[in-house]
């Protein structure tokens, strides 16, 4: 397999991890009138899933693609 | 509260800052310097997405449905994850298809089509006219607010405030002539506007920076932080509910609804092509884009839900419209100078995204629309016009004039009954219908141009009935009953229920229905629809656009020739003069063209120049005007199918492969040949040479032995001593001659000569052989004969070695030979017969091979070297003749030469 298609099967695998993190019924199990660190659950939840999937995606991209050993 | 003057002032100047960044940016590029080609830049670029909605309105709607502006934001971010995917194919497409809008691009993809490019114009227009405007009031709106402040909130009016009182007019005309200047510089649209994209970067650091700034100010400036602001929400019921989702039926499909709804905007909104597509230098730049891009969206968005909720605690009993929240809260607080700097963040997340829109809206009008129309007005005969690059030029800047105008009128109408997103929304949903069209096209060749049409109009007849028929009834033009009750009373047909769908709000209701009959159209009637030979071909063009190499997707389209000065003068029309001679020396230098060598071009170039045009007017004009100047047809459906259908391309290889394996078997099978010749030649030829050197050797040993043989004995060794001396010279010649023939390495001595001397002298030569062994040697002479041309030496050579051949198979005394010359027709004969004892059939094939040597019977091992024949053989066909043998065993044989009399 090419570097290429290795990235682009991690990036795709990315997006999906993302659109379940994001969507109904994940998020309806933070969507709660509490708060973590003082901060409302829900945009915790959502800024640091958002946060860890562009980090993913940083790492992703920006590394060469070497076929998993 | 910041004077006026003072607001105008840095306006003024911010305003001045962008004109000399574009101005800079346009000569750093001209110089061959870009500055923009970085990922930063590129990212920055990209954040265009992020307009005056995002920068007032998130907090409006904010306050309003708490987390559900996110979603917005997040369907970006899950895109770009795909953009290595999507993105990355339709740059790339772009790029060697000389694509310069999404109109250009679905036109393209199907069939190069006039209608759809068309019909794709035509609803971007009427879906993002109503964004710009949106950008035009919250220009106008803010600079209001700041100018008419009185030390308390409220709210603005402008339903009777005069034009020419009005900012937004002023700074529409200003960004009209910013995106005149800077983004329709060259008539060719694929042409990156350098100077303007790093003016939009800069607005993005700006809007930013505006945003973070308020946002820090109120979550530390007004309030400890947070934790401190969220705590003090959590007290205020009607605040605290912003934590949460709304609590509604419904409230996750909208979510994810309006994620979906985003993912596709970010790709499809025509600002949004033009930044990633048409202004990107470098396809790696995604690489980095496609996070930092999603991170800048973090950034903007930290601080909305702190800026609503204080907002919200601190002005919402005074009835202030939320999206004015994020300049109000620094005048309350009396931060003239961070009020200025937010409206400074508004006006540059407004005017970034009118000028890229207008720009990428007016190369659609002028491209896919007023073009068009204008090469099928026969009585405009622009078909004749030298020089329409000025015309294109024209139409361009009109384009953006009108589209901002249309803005700045659809915003005096009506924009003041609705918030900002709601509109903005409605523009998604508008581009959402390219969806199916686009994406389906660059994952599936099966899409057609009936399918694409028929998708699009469906999805725009659906996304008009439930989404902007009903805004209709705030301005009083259609009745509030038909929004409730439905058209007729028909129930089923409520705009924002239909079919009774409920649980949806009214956007993701309308994109859902609208998207579902625009997909559903467009792959039901591709199912059933036929392509046309360039439909399949640009589908397979696209679809495959990583596999097919360059060189085939330049040859695909065009069989045709044309002429080279045709084809010139029609790149000069439509690119000028300058820019013509440019590309067509840079094509020439590439491929190696002499343009004088032949008037006629090739495939790949009348190619070439399509893409050029397409560049400039759209690939459907494109295909028009290059059409009207080539001479053939396009390749037919079948030829298409064959050349590009994947079985087909495999079974094309398959048999090249095939075909280049049995050659390499037939050239080892006479390699191997060769080599057992070789070995044949070493051993016979190391034979030849030992038989006679040991008779000399043997003969020379019983002289030395016995020194006292009889004299006579003695001459008669000398005698078979010297015989077999002959037979060695004779032999080492006639290698010699056979190798240096073979090499090709012989010096033929040409020249004119007379057949009947050749033969008389060859005749002479051996008559003493025959007269030896009692032979009888007739011969046939004419009185006279044609000249040939030929090697004398060799020829004599050749009889030579048929005679001695024909004395060496006779039998003494009864021997006789004959020797023949006579002419038929125009070829010469020679015919060599004797009564010898002939040969096997089998054997008269390979007699002129080397080192065959025909085994005889009783007579013992044949005399020579196997080598005679092969060397007459060469000689003969040296002078493109022929040589052939009839013989019967026991009866003799005849050996013909034929050879050929020139024509004079």
């Amino acid at each position: 397999m090419t570097a290429e298609a290795i990235r682009t099967k991690r990036l795709i695998g990315l997006f999906l991890l993302g659109y379940l993190l994001f969507n109904y019924p994940l998020i309806s199990l933070v969507n709660l009138p509490a708060r973590v660190g003082g901060i409302p659950i829900l945009y915790a939840y959502i800024f640091g899933v958002w946060i860890v999937i562009i980090i993913l995606v940083a790492l992703v991209s920006s590394k060469d693609s070497r076929a998993p050993r | 509260m910041p004077a006026t003057e003072t607001i105008l002032f840095v306006s003024l100047c911010y305003i001045g800052v962008l004109f000399g960044v574009a101005y800079y940016g346009d000569k750093r590029a001209d110089r061959g310097r870009s500055i923009i080609n970085s990922p930063y830049v590129y990212a920055l670029s990209l954040a265009v997405y992020c307009t005056a909605w995002t920068f007032y309105g998130s907090v409006g709607r904010a306050v309003r449905s708490g987390p559900g502006f996110l979603s917005i934001y997040i369907g970006p971010t899950l895109m770009a994850t795909l953009g290595w995917l999507i993105l990355r194919k339709i740059l790339r497409i772009s790029r060697i298809h000389r694509i310069n809008s999404i109109a250009d691009f679905i036109s393209s993809r199907y069939g190069k089509s006039m209608t759809l490019g068309g019909v794709v114009t035509v609803i971007a227009v009427l879906g993002i006219v109503p964004y710009i405007s949106i950008q035009l009031k919250a220009i106008s709106t803010s600079f209001l607010l700041l100018h008419t402040y009185e030390g308390s909130p409220a709210n603005v009016h402008f339903g009777n405030l005069s034009i020419f009182k009005d900012t937004a007019f002023y700074v529409a005309f200003i960004l009209a002539v910013f995106a005149v200047i800077f983004g329709a510089r060259k008539p060719e649209a694929t042409e990156r506007h350098e100077g303007l994209v790093a003016a939009i970067a800069l607005e993005s650091v700006v809007k930013l920076m505006a945003f973070l700034a308020v946002g820090v100010f109120v979550t530390y400036g007004i309030y400890n932080g947070f934790g401190d602001l969220f705590s003090r929400a959590e007290q205020m019921p009607e605040v605290s509910r912003l934590f949460t989702l709304e609590q509604r039926p419904g409230t996750y499909t909208d979510w994810t609804i309006y994620i979906f709804l985003s993912m596709l905007a970010i790709v499809l909104l025509p600002r949004q092509f033009q930044v990633s597509v048409i202004e990107n230098v470098n396809e790696d730049h995604l690489k980095k884009a496609i996070w930092l891009f999603p991170l800048y969206m973090v950034a903007i968005n930290v601080f909305v839900l702190p800026v609503a909720i204080a907002g919200t605690i601190e002005l919402s009993n005074h009835g202030v419209d939320a999206d004015t929240f994020v300049l109000q809260l620094p005048l309350i607080h009396d931060k003239s100078h961070l009020a200025l700097l937010v409206f400074l963040g508004g006006m540059s997340a407004a005017t970034s995204m009118v000028i890229v829109e207008t720009i990428a809206l007016s190369t659609m009008i002028s491209n896919n629309l007023v073009m068009p129309i204008l090469l099928h007005i026969p009585a405009l005969k622009l078909n004749r016009r030298n020089d329409l690059s000025s015309w294109l030029m024209a139409i361009r800047h009109a384009a953006v004039v009108v589209t901002i105008l249309l803005g700045y009128i659809y915003f005096r109408q009506t924009a003041e009954y609705y918030p900002l997103v709601a509109i903005g929304l409605v523009s998604f949903a508008a581009v959402a219908q390219f969806a199916p069209a686009l994406l389906g096209g660059i994952f599936w060749k099966g899409g057609t141009k009936a399918g694409a049409l028929s998708g699009l109009i469906a999805g725009f007849i659906v996304w008009l009935y439930t989404l902007v028929l009903p805004t209709m009834t705030d301005t009083g033009l259609i009745s509030h009953s038909f929004i409730q009750l439905g058209p007729f009373g028909w129930d089923w047909l409520r705009p924002f229920h239909l079919f009774g769908l409920a649980g949806f709000d009214s956007i993701s209701h309308g994109v859902f229905w609208s998207l579902l009959a625009n997909t559903g159209a467009y792959v039901g009637v591709s199912l059933f629809s036929k392509q046309s030979a360039l439909g399949h071909t640009q589908a397979t063009m696209f679809v495959d656009v990583y596999r097919l190499s360059q060189e085939t997707q330049e040859t695909l389209v065009w069989r045709g020739t044309a002429f080279i000065p045709d084809l010139k003068s029609l790149l000069e029309r439509f690119l000028g003069k300058e820019r013509t001679e440019e590309a067509l020396n840079e094509y020439a230098q590439i491929h190696h063209v002499d343009w004088n060598r032949s008037p006629t071009a090739d495939a790949s170039f009348v190619a070439h120049v399509e893409k050029l045009l397409a560049g400039a007017i759209g690939s459907a004009s494109a295909r028009v005007m290059v059409a009207s100047v080539v001479k053939e047809e396009l390749l037919g459906i079948q030829e298409v199918m064959d050349i590009v259908d994947e079985t087909r391309q495999v079974i094309i290889y398959s048999r090249k492969l095939e075909r280049a394996t049995d050659e390499l078997k037939a050239a080892n099978e006479r390699l191997k040949e060769l080599d057992r010749l070789k070995d044949d030649f070493i051993s016979t030829v190391s034979h030849e040479l030992r038989t006679p050197l040991t008779a000399i050797q043997s003969i020379a040993e019983i002289l030395r032995d016995y020194p006292d043989t009889q004299k006579e004995e003695q001459s008669n060794f000398l005698e078979i001593m010297i015989n077999e001396i002959h037979r060695l010279s004779r032999l080492i010649n006639q290698v010699l001659d056979f190798q240096k023939i073979e090499s090709g390495k012989m010096q033929w001595n040409i020249k004119p000569l007379d057949m009947i001397k050749v033969v008389q002298d060859a005749v002479d030569a051996t008559r003493q052989l025959v007269t030896d062994k009692d032979m009888l040697m007739t011969v046939h002479l004419p009185e006279n004969i044609p000249t040939i041309t030929g090697d004398r030496d060799r020829l004599i050579q050749a009889m030579v070695n048929l005679i001695s051949n024909a004395v060496k198979f006779c039998e003494p005394q009864t021997g006789q030979i004959t020797v023949n010359l006579y002419q038929r027709y125009n070829k010469l004969h020679i015919k060599v017969t004797d009564n010898g004892i002939g040969i096997n059939e089998s054997d008269q094939q390979v007699i002129f091979k080397q080192f065959r040597q025909v085994a005889t019977s009783g007579r013992g091992r044949p005399q020579g070297t196997g080598l005679g024949l092969a060397i007459t053989r060469r000689i003969v066909e040296f002078h493109a003749g022929k040589i052939a043998v009839e013989s019967e065993l026991g009866k003799g044989s005849a050996f013909n030469i034929i050879l050929p009399i020139e024509k004079l």
